[in-house]
């Protein structure tokens, strides 16, 4: 899904016009970006746009194009969005720039928090902080006199206690759309019970045992959901939320903005925000960061010039202006209550994605391998075993193992 | 035609033919009995991230691709024989599946599961379209005169609009509670969810195949009506036979080359569908041969993909065409010997 912003670039334009400090940002080069497409990516972007001769890409599935834009030359993109996952082959194939020396000219204002450095070298400026927690409605859990669960057992008594209450269509809700989401689901379940994926060799040492139960648990929560939740991901499950559909969901703290937000949802302020599910031996949450790089193919004058532009959608204006519409890494931020999930989960010691090249494999047909496990038509044994055998093909294929 | 003339003529069409057909299916096909991976070495790296709230830095042993002065990627391609084919078509788990008569199994693995479907939503579609289009063709035919260009213009509309498009205008009226989701559970009384379950989503695959491609065999269908010989019904009323049998012994078979040209294209057509898959997202519980090629394709978040297995996969899906379009082909080159 891709759009580009109008009523965004208006707002910026606006501020542009009554003399802020985004006067500085005024951009002759052209500049083109590529990112994923939730509330703070187009926020900044419409920021960059309102300083001129820039173009925006906002796409949901950025992950499938950004390699391959990327290693052209000269690339397609001149700066481009990427979490913890997808820097991963932008930064070993070096198909990003260092950022040092324009961080010296231009970069003085940004927090050293956010550098990305790999062997002391920047090589991405993040901008905010990711991670899922629960969110619920506060006033069906005051209503029914539940507690806010902070295990998934809890969440299940609470989803019990819902359903009988029969105040929303379905008591939770979930990303559970097959194929990366689905996947994902797992990965944070999986990790909040200790588990481990690969070995230093790259291959898989799933533990069978901790597998199961978190699948149980993945359908046991599916129990609760809106019986299409294959096909529900991060978007529908917001607008579940607007809509007054459901009473929780264990989200990305990129959301926790939209879901309260007056123009959108018809429950705005109700949507409290809690810390990340714990598992038996850490959060069932994993930390993420977004952020930006700058292409190594392209001048450096455009290279300059994208910088820039980031800088300038960091300003500490933009931040408090749009304080609750992500957790920021970028001065300006003060933590409110749309964050209070976020920092609750992160204190809690939520562990960072395990992202590497082989962890990609993995994830992927743990994402499309657990939809037969979901729909009944594997066994969870079956369904493990599977999963192992198609990583090996996989990652012999793209030559990570033997 | 002088050979020269000749040679002029076709000459544009056979270069264009080599570049955009044959020089593609060549590499898919060399493609799908090579594997080229990148070479890997492993380095100690640190990374720092940013911390809620301080900054985090972790050194590791990472494997890393390795590159070359130009900064390219240094790859190793090998020969791998049918390598890809087996990984593609497991034909072990196939083999464990069939000795148990275990169905669940079979559809287990991804490529007879796609199999499966294909060949069913090729194989039902087909009659369904060519049944509709000729009901519309006679329909039509038999109109007002006055009316005839409106009702062919509306019989067109579902043709001309793009298959994904159409595919997603289904799913939103179906998903979650959609409109006729919504006015399908008023109307029955019970929570339907259309999407929850496989054979829903086929149930609406197959109908919105036959509703977008029946006005192309109504097109055909209707332009052959028009070559009916007139004479020809006019004795069959005389001799007494019903509009049935005028149909069955008159139209049918003077349509009959029509019909197998229309299912000649719908074979080929069906047996690649893809854009159902991709609007209904139905990846979870239904999944074609295309699709799998496409999937196979599909870059992971670090970028990998399985290029040799998507070519083993494109070259299977050929041959499978190839193996269905064989018996209307026979049957067409028959018909025209014996004419001629």
């Amino acid at each position: 899904m891709m759009y580009k912003s109008k009523l965004g670039m208006t707002v910026a334009a606006l501020l542009l016009a009554s003399g802020s400090a985004f006067a500085s940002c005024e951009n002759t080069v052209p500049v083109k970006s590529l990112t994923n497409a939730f509330p703070a990516y187009v926020i900044m972007t419409d920021v960059m746009t309102s300083c001129g001769s820039f173009e925006a890409e906002l796409d949901k599935d950025h992950r499938l194009k950004l390699n391959d834009a990327f290693s052209v030359n000269p690339s397609l993109y001149t700066i481009a969005g990427v979490a913890n996952a997808t820097s991963v082959p932008m930064f070993e194939e070096e198909l990003v720039r260092p950022l040092d020396d324009l961080i010296a000219e231009h970069g003085q204002a940004l927090d050293p928090n956010q550098f990305i450095r790999v062997d002391g070298k920047t090589m991405a400026i993040a901008a905010l902080f990711n991670t899922q927690h629960l969110m619920y409605r506060e006033d069906i859990f005051s209503d029914l006199g539940l507690s806010v669960p902070t295990t998934w057992d809890e969440v299940f008594d609470a989803a019990e206690a819902i359903q009988e209450a029969g105040v929303v269509d379905y008591p939770l809700g979930g990303y559970y759309m097959a194929g990366w989401n689905l996947g994902f689901v797992f990965v944070n379940h999986y990790l909040g019970e200790g588990g481990e994926f690969l070995d230093a060799n790259n291959m898989p040492v799933l533990d069978h045992d901790k597998a199961m139960a978190v699948m149980e648990r993945m359908k046991r929560a599916s129990s609760y959901m809106d019986p299409e939740y294959l096909v529900s991901d991060t978007t529908f499950v917001t607008k579940q939320f607007q809509q007054g559909k459901i009473a929780m969901a264990n989200l990305w703290a990129s959301r926790a903005g939209a879901v309260n937000d007056p123009n959108e949802s018809t429950v705005a302020g109700k949507i409290r925000m809690a810390a990340g599910l714990n598992g038996s031996v850490q959060p069932a949450s994993t930390v993420w960061w977004d952020g930006w790089v700058v292409a190594k193919n392209i001048s450096d004058e455009e290279a300059e010039a994208g910088f820039k532009l980031v800088v300038a959608s960091l300003a500490p204006e933009v931040i408090a202006a749009n304080n609750d519409d992500a957790v920021w890494l970028a001065p300006g931020f003060t933590p409110g209550a749309a964050a209070e999930g976020a920092a609750a989960t992160a204190m809690n010691g939520a562990p960072a994605y395990p992202a590497t090249k082989a962890m990609a494999v993995m994830h992927t047909k743990l994402g499309e391998g657990l939809s037969d496990f979901m729909t009944g038509d594997k066994d969870a044994a079956t369904t493990l075993a599977d999963i192992e055998a198609a990583y090996m093909t996989g990652a012999k294929e793209a030559g990570l193992v033997e | 035609m002088r050979l020269r003339a000749f040679a002029f003529f076709v000459g544009p069409s056979l270069f264009l033919m080599l570049i955009f057909i044959a020089a593609p299916l060549v590499t898919v096909f060399w493609n799908s009995f090579h594997v080229t991976k990148p070479l890997y070495e492993r380095v100690e790296v640190e990374t720092c991230t940013p911390g809620f709230p301080k900054q985090v830095c972790t050194t590791s042993v990472k494997q890393q691709p390795i590159l070359d002065d130009r900064g390219q990627l240094v790859t190793e391609t090998s020969f791998v024989g049918l390598d890809s084919y087996r990984n593609v078509l497991e034909l072990e788990r196939l083999r464990a599946a069939l000795a148990n008569s275990d169905w669940r199994a079979f559809n287990n693995i991804d490529f007879w599961q796609a199999l499966r479907f294909t060949l069913l939503f090729t194989l039902v579609t087909m009659p369904l379209v060519i049944g509709t289009g000729l009901l519309i063709a006679l329909t039509v035919n038999a109109t007002l005169q006055s009316i005839k260009g409106p009702a062919i213009f509306i019989s067109l509309l579902p043709f001309i609009i793009t298959p994904v498009i159409g595919a997603l205008s289904i799913r939103w009226l179906f998903i979650g509670d959609g409109i006729l989701t919504a006015a399908l559970e008023a109307w029955t009384g019970r929570d339907i969810a259309m999407f929850a379950q496989g054979w829903t989503i086929e149930l609406m695959m197959y109908l919105y195949r036959v509703w977008h491609v029946a006005p192309f065999a109504f097109v055909v269908f209707y332009a052959g009506l028009q070559t009916i010989n007139q004479e020809a019904v006019e004795a069959a009323i005389i001799d007494g036979a019903s509009r049935f049998e005028r149909l069955r012994y008159v139209v049918v078979p003077h349509l009959m080359p029509l019909i197998i040209f229309v299912i000649l294209i719908h074979l080929m057509d069906a047996y690649r569908v893809f854009e159902e898959i991709v609007g209904f997202t139905s990846q979870a519980h239904v999944i074609s041969l295309q699709w799998l090629t496409y999937d196979f394709l599909m870059p992971d978040e670090a970028g990998t993909r399985s290029i040799s297995r998507a070519s083993a996969s494109a070259i299977l899906t050929m041959v499978g065409i190839i193996v269905l379009v064989i018996l209307p082909l026979r049957r067409a080159w028959r018909d025209r010997k014996g004419v001629h």
